[in-house]
């Protein structure tokens, strides 16, 4: 349909956004964002709502005697409700990082910067800051006047007021983060107490301070200024996913007019109302068209639906839609780079799945003792000296049978039933024994095997050698 | 480190110091000033030459500052040892330290209860194989099974007894063994006797008349110390010589050989090494073990 040349577009056709001397030396004025109701404000907090009681409250579950879901990193090990997670298992983390990389990856292709417009907490935390910054410094113009005014009671009633209650956000903030390392329920009573362990209470502070700076201060800042990912979501753009466009075709010329006027003809929808730009939590005018500071929060679309409504005129001026989707080129079904993606994810999805149900809770290592390379032993049999290290990482007590493969004949000295107690590492000195004249090789590979009694299909193993002299 | 390479450190690092700041200083614009461009001009895109953010200035001369700060209070100018007089030595005896004071207080209560008590407990027994992993295994073997020249300690016999005292003691002090060389007095046919006595009293095959005037030897030179009936005495650490155990093996050239150029075997004193807690819980995982392993046979057969 589209020959090649039909995708360049001249550059004369595109109005650059505008850029004030003043940006360029990187100096921004603050910006106040005025608050605004509508669809999709009100699907930011159904779904905000329950990631943040899930982060508030997820520390206070307890599973057993201990706080279920605890990354325990004095004692290297993460637990989450029943798994036990131990340094050995950090390829299971690489599966999860490269799995919510290519969610990411998918969910951009398709439906644009979701992540941060809904669930990156820099953009709950700003709104749950802005919230209090409008409970009680009052709407945009409100904020706007007081902060022009001079210093007087009043002022400084509800500045103080808004920093008190972003410093409890932040402090609780705070503090939950770090009870995911450091139980809860010994961790805020001991806060308040004042006898918490220093390093525990410096982090909840640093993290409660890093909040308020970053929700209270930076803001927009931190997506158009230090946010990588903000950087390179574009590149996961096609001209099939969903993007805050603003309709230029039905928009412009803009222009303002009365309500339920009939506009003249030569007028786009555009009533020039600039509530798109006030709502902006980034500062952006969105009629530039596609800018990297977007972030895809649409308080855009709901300002403007709204007053659209009020014009009479049909909503989705500004709208989530896609290139394709304004040109009339929409296509059925996902374009191949998207498709990709989500083979990918499933891929990763199924791998993580069969590691994480066939990760084995024990683990066995063998290491030869240095100090001989073999003993002399009666009846002209020679001894090899093991250790051997077993991990039981399940929560219970194992009984361990060692055996022993690849000499025939070959006999364990010394315990070859043991108890390793759960969690916990058993160090064992194994004595192995074997007829010199049996043994083909200088060093005969063995494998060590340590069988869990009560289920003989629960085993680890381990290779090793076992040497003879020279005959 | 000579001098010379003290002074190239100190010359490096001020120099490198003192030109970053150069760097920073030479380069600085007012901000006021009007926007240059650097004359870099590639499609239409003109490279912009914007003062450098004052936030970001002053977080560099922090920098700068920071590091004077540590070169004065650490070591890092060369030989200069730095106005806190901080050393990794000493950073680690104080970990150490830090964590003896932790274990010092458990490890004290152990010290206050008998050997035979703690022996079994699990904690002792975690702490004792860990401590012997470190100190005793190169030796002994990590089964405590022993090697040549080094006895089993997993057994029921024993050189210098198997007693809590005595186990304890020989941790303490070290044991010093002087089997004397009997070449000179007793030659090469006295050596061959003796020998197949040594045999004879381990039931084993050994020529009879051989060995009757090696018992005449036995009873003249080695009765002192390992006895009349050559049981040992765990006094002076003289082996049971009818037991079948054998410290440096039990053919008839390897005894000829002790007999012939004797044997010095030696334990070390581990009194400076360890600490007497340390030491009590050593004892403790020892002498436990002598009782809870099965003895030395085959436990399993495949």
């Amino acid at each position: 349909m589209n020959s090649q040349h039909d995708d360049v577009i001249a550059v004369d056709a595109v109005v650059p956004a505008e850029v004030s001397e003043l940006d360029k030396q990187q100096r921004r004025e603050k910006i106040y964002t005025r608050a605004i109701e509508g669809h999709f404000q009100r699907l930011r907090l159904y779904t905000g709502w329950p990631l943040l009681l899930g982060y508030f409250l997820l520390p206070w579950l307890m599973y057993g005697n201990r706080q279920a879901v605890l990354f325990d990193l004095p004692a290297r090990k993460f637990h989450i409700f029943s798994l036990t997670f131990w340094p050995q298992d950090l390829v299971l983390l690489a599966f999860i990082l490269i799995i919510a990389a290519f969610t990411l990856f998918a969910v951009t292709a398709i439906w644009g910067r979701l992540w941060c417009g809904y669930t990156c907490p820099q953009t709950v935390w700003t709104a749950i800051f802005m919230y209090i910054e409008q409970r009680f410094e009052g709407s945009r113009s409100q904020r706007i006047k007081l902060d022009q005014e001079s210093m007087s009671w009043e002022k400084l009633r509800r500045k103080t007021l808004k920093h008190s209650g972003w410093a409890l956000v932040a402090g609780f903030t705070g503090i939950t983060f770090i009870s995911y390392f450091v139980p809860i329920r010994q961790l805020l009573p001991d806060l308040l107490s004042l006898t918490a362990n220093t390093s525990a209470a410096s982090f909840a502070l640093l993290f409660s301070v890093a909040t308020y700076l970053n929700a209270g201060y930076l803001r927009e800042k931190v997506c158009t200024d230090m946010c990588p990912y903000a950087r390179f979501q574009s590149v996961m753009f096609d001209k099939n996913t969903l993007v805050v466009t603003y309709d230029t075709k039905r928009g412009e010329p803009r222009g303002s007019r009365k309500r339920f006027a009939t506009k003249e003809a030569h007028q786009g929808d555009c009533v020039d109302c600039e509530l798109c730009v006030q709502v902006c939590p980034t500062g952006i005018d969105i009629r530039a068209g596609l800018q990297y500071e977007c972030i895809g929060c649409a308080l855009c679309i709901d300002a403007c639906d709204s007053i659209m409504e009020k014009m009479g005129s049909p909503k989705g001026l500004v709208s989530y839609t896609s290139e394709n989707a304004l040109t009339g080129n929409e296509i059925t079904g996902l374009p191949p780079k998207t498709l990709g993606y989500i083979v990918a994810l499933a891929v990763m999805v199924t791998l993580f799945s069969f590691s994480l149900v066939n990760r084995s809770l024990i683990e066995l290592s063998v290491s030869r003792d240095r100090g001989q390379l073999y003993l002399p032993a009666p009846a002209g049999l020679i001894d090899n000296v093991y250790e051997l290290h077993l991990t039981n990482r399940s929560d219970q007590a194992k009984v361990f049978l060692i055996e022993v493969d690849g000499i025939e004949g070959a006999s364990i000295l010394g315990d070859a039933a043991v108890t390793v107690p759960g969690g916990e590492l058993l160090e064992l000195g194994i004595r192995l024994r074997a007829d010199p004249n049996r043994l083909t090789r200088s060093g005969t590979p063995i494998l060590f095997r340590a069988v869990s009694i009560s289920n003989q299909t629960v085993y680890a193993e381990a290779e090793s050698r076992f040497i003879r002299p020279t005959l | 480190m000579t001098d010379f390479w003290s002074g190239w450190i100190i010359i490096l690092t001020s120099t490198q110091l003192i030109a970053a700041l150069w760097i920073l200083l030479g380069n600085r614009k007012k901000p006021e000033a009007e926007i240059k461009t650097t004359g870099h001009k590639y499609d239409g895109l003109e490279e912009l030459d914007t003062p450098l953010p004052t936030w970001w200035v002053y977080m560099f001369v922090s920098t700068i500052v920071w590091s004077v700060g540590y070169l004065l209070l650490y070591p890092g100018m060369g030989n200069y040892q730095g106005l806190l007089g901080w050393t990794s030595t000493g950073q680690y005896d104080v970990r150490v330290a830090k964590a003896e004071d932790q274990y010092r207080a458990m490890r004290d209560r152990y010290l206050a209860m008998p050997i035979e008590d703690i022996a079994f407990e699990p904690k002792v027994r975690k702490m004792g194989r860990r401590l012997f992993g470190n100190n005793c295994a190169q030796c002994h073997g990590s089964d405590a099974y022993g090697a040549h020249g080094f006895p089993n300690l997993a057994d029921d016999d024993w050189l210098y007894g198997g007693t809590p005292e005595a186990i304890k003691a020989t941790l303490i002090h070290g044991r010093q063994a002087a089997m004397p060389a009997w070449q000179t007095i007793l030659g090469d046919s006295g050596i061959k006797e003796t020998t197949q006595y040594v045999l004879s009293l381990n039931a084993r095959d050994a020529d009879a008349r051989d060995a009757a005037k090696g018992a005449q030897h036995f009873q003249t030179y080695c009765v002192a110390c390992h006895g009349p009936e050559g049981k040992g005495n765990q006094l002076m650490g003289a082996p049971n010589l009818t037991n079948g155990i054998w410290l440096y093996g039990g053919t008839a050239d390897q005894i000829a050989h002790t007999l012939r150029n004797g044997r010095n075997g030696k334990m070390p004193a581990f009194s400076e090494t360890l600490t007497e807690d340390k030491i009590h819980i050593l004892t403790a995982w020892v002498y436990g073990l002598n009782r809870s392993s099965s003895q030395a046979t085959t436990a399993a057969n495949f």
